[in-house]
């Protein structure tokens, strides 16, 4: 670890390679599978290096067979160890459901609490690569639907580099969601990078006219939004949710009593998804707050094309953004 | 296993399971246990077999069909019962019921109601003892009709591939909920399905408690000693109705009063009465016992006090973020 005050240049699949190495160095309860993390360094290269840094049994190739390497970690979680399983993408996370809700999320409470499941699981996720309907998914507010998960979305080098970390010492399962359109992106972290909490969202831009919500993949044109907004006088706030479940509520509440105004922007299909749960709880806990409608920005609700004119007037935008935040302030 | 006392412990388990669930019938219809109740009558050798080659140590998954696993594996009859009955002192505290049985210290790992949903777990289970070069073993109970779910391939072959120290103990009693193995499965052998994975396997007189028992003794030994994963094709019958909602309309009588005469518990006590070991005294004496057992543990978990709806929220989480869910 660079004990430096220095900051670093890194870029996010650095960043989480580092937290995972670290992990496994730090901790031999800990051990990664998944399908080529091993040989082939992970299908998004986060895991380069690693097979030949701590050998078979710590990195371990699976077959494809999402249900039994999840529901294996789960076992191998109630045995005494702390396993990192990584599904390749979250679109193969749906042949793991079952392990995933009947059993890492409920055994703790059908157990009456004797047993818990210290489970991390990364999914790399997010549309925009022209992946088409299959490859493109965002349902991460699916996993942040049921109670006994907790659900994370690391949007920054920080989060990427700290979060498993925080995520391996709960007790409890822990999905992280990365973006994969973020691994490429370089950035500055300073150093020493620890453990980053979990709980609480985080406010990356302070603005006064209007509040935007995001997480994960739509974090970074939200604040490209903000800083088309300012040029044009409008002072925007960028939440940044972190964590879906637990959702803390309080600092986008905190933020709405700033702005008192509103704009919600997830890449999932707006009908039930994560930005309609933002939306709901400020209704319910502050809604003498806004002084105008809440925007809601999400996915265009078809499943996610192909071609590239398709997939971008599907997913949000910059764009899409802007306006919305100019319409909620009039 | 050959000696006396061993087969008549056998006995006694099967017999303790036979009548606890034959009191859970009376419990039911009397409105004292709700939701759904699967009942193992006439599957008791497979219970007392499997569990009593088991070492303490070692760890138990099992299905939604599981009092004579919890009871063979030593958990009391009043844990079971005051779950059944939503008390606080129930194994898992009111929240599991019938199919989801839990005790930690004896590592007895559920009751779990998905069908194949427990096989993984058990491969992660033996995963966990081999990364932390512990001698253990993992027993895995399911029934035949887990075989036909993806998961139950996905575990055997991984771990066959990772030569894992996991025990599967298919009980075959023939038939999936209302749908009879040949109904469901292109090939009925499912050892040789089994086998096909790399996972040593063999069927197994299911009726048979001291067969049970050996074949276990054998598949634990071999997985233990390193021998990779092991497959047993328990062959059996459930005499009852697949839950209290079944009306068993899909079986004829003629093969269950044919399975009837085969009764694991009358096989046993005849064997036992034949070569000496066991006269109608003593046969009278364990049968009291057990009605003892049973009806004391009723008393105790009809007076234990109901889990408070004030704690519907706890275990759910360890920690309790004061932002709330």
């Amino acid at each position: 670890m660079n004990l430096t005050a220095e900051p670093r240049t890194l870029t996010f699949r650095e960043a989480l390679r580092e937290g995972l190495r670290e992990a496994l160095a730090g901790d031999e309860r800990v051990f990664l599978m998944g399908e080529d993390v091993g040989r082939y360094g992970g299908c998004f290269a986060v895991s380069q290096g690693l097979l030949e840094e701590f050998g078979e049994e710590r990195v371990r190739d699976t077959p494809l067979s999402e249900s039994a390497f999840v529901g294996a970690g789960i076992g191998a979680a109630l045995g005494g160890t702390l396993p990192i399983v990584e599904i390749m993408t979250v679109n193969f996370a749906m042949l793991a459901l079952d392990q995933i809700v009947n059993n890492a999320a409920t055994l703790r409470h059908m157990s009456g609490g004797q047993l818990n499941v210290p489970l991390v699981v990364r999914i790399p996720t997010g549309p925009g690569r022209q992946l088409a309907a299959q490859h493109s998914h965002t349902l991460e507010g699916w996993f942040a639907h049921v109670p006994g998960l907790r659900v994370m979305a690391p949007a920054t080098l920080e989060d990427a580099r700290g979060m498993l970390a925080a995520a391996l010492a709960d007790p409890d399962p822990v999905l992280v969601f990365e973006q994969i359109g973020l691994y490429g992106v370089r950035g500055e972290l300073a150093a020493p990078a620890g453990p980053v909490g979990l709980d609480r969202a985080a406010v990356r831009r302070p603005g006064s006219d209007v509040t935007v919500v995001a997480y994960g993949g739509t974090l970074a044109p939200a604040l490209e939004a903000a800083a088309e907004l300012a040029s044009g006088g409008v002072s925007a706030e960028v939440v940044d949710l972190r964590t879906l479940r637990p959702l803390d509520t309080a600092t986008v509440i905190g933020s709405v009593a700033r702005t008192h105004r509103l704009v919600v922007v997830d890449n999932a299909w707006r009908t039930g998804g994560p930005g309609a749960e933002v939306v709901a709880r400020v209704a319910e806990e502050a809604l003498d707050e806004l002084d105008a409608p809440v925007e809601r920005i999400g996915a265009v609700e078809v499943p996610i094309p192909y071609a590239r004119q398709l997939e971008e007037a599907a997913l949000p935008s910059v764009g899409r953004v802007v306006e919305a935040a100019r319409r909620a302030v009039g | 296993m050959s000696g006396r006392a061993d087969a008549l412990e056998l006995l006694s388990t099967m017999l303790r399971i036979r009548r606890f669930e034959e009191r859970c019938v009376e419990l039911y219809s009397a409105g004292a246990i709700r939701g759904f109740l699967h009942l193992c009558v006439g599957e008791e050798a497979v219970a007392a077999g499997v569990l009593s080659a088991l070492a303490p140590d070692d760890a138990v998954v099992s299905t939604y069909r599981e009092h004579g696993h919890a009871l063979a594996r030593g958990m009391p009859m009043e844990s079971l019962l005051a779950e059944m009955f939503g008390r606080a002192t129930g194994c898992s505290r009111g929240r599991g019921g019938s199919m989801h049985l839990f005790d930690a210290g004896r590592r007895f790992y559920g009751g779990n109601a998905i069908v194949a949903g427990g096989i993984p777990v058990a491969v992660g289970l033996a995963l966990a003892d081999r990364l932390r070069a512990r001698p253990r073993v993992t027993a895995c109970l399911f029934g035949d009709g887990a075989v036909a779910e993806g998961e139950f391939h996905e575990s055997l072959n991984l771990a066959a591939l990772w030569h894992l120290p996991v025990v599967f103990c298919c009980e075959n009693n023939r038939y999936a909920m209302g749908t009879a193995l040949a109904r469901s499965h292109a090939e009925t052998d499912l050892a040789l399905r089994a086998g096909s994975y790399g996972v040593r396997s063999w069927a197994v007189d299911g009726m048979d408690a001291v067969a049970v028992h050996e074949a276990t003794a054998l598949a634990v030994d071999t997985a233990r000693a390193g021998g990779g994963p092991c497959f047993l094709e328990l062959r059996t019958y459930r005499f009852r109705a697949h839950s209290m909602y079944d009306a068993d309309r899909y079986r004829d009588r003629a093969e269950i009063e044919a399975w009837r005469a085969r009764d694991p518990v009358e096989v046993l006590a005849g064997s036992l009465t034949a070569d000496g070991l066991l006269d109608e005294a003593a046969r009278k004496e364990l049968e009291e016992a057990v009605g003892r057992e049973i009806d004391e543990a009723v008393c105790a978990a009809e007076a234990a006090p109901l889990e408070p709806v004030e704690d519907l929220t706890r275990f759910v989480t360890t920690i309790y973020p004061e932002v709330g869910t």
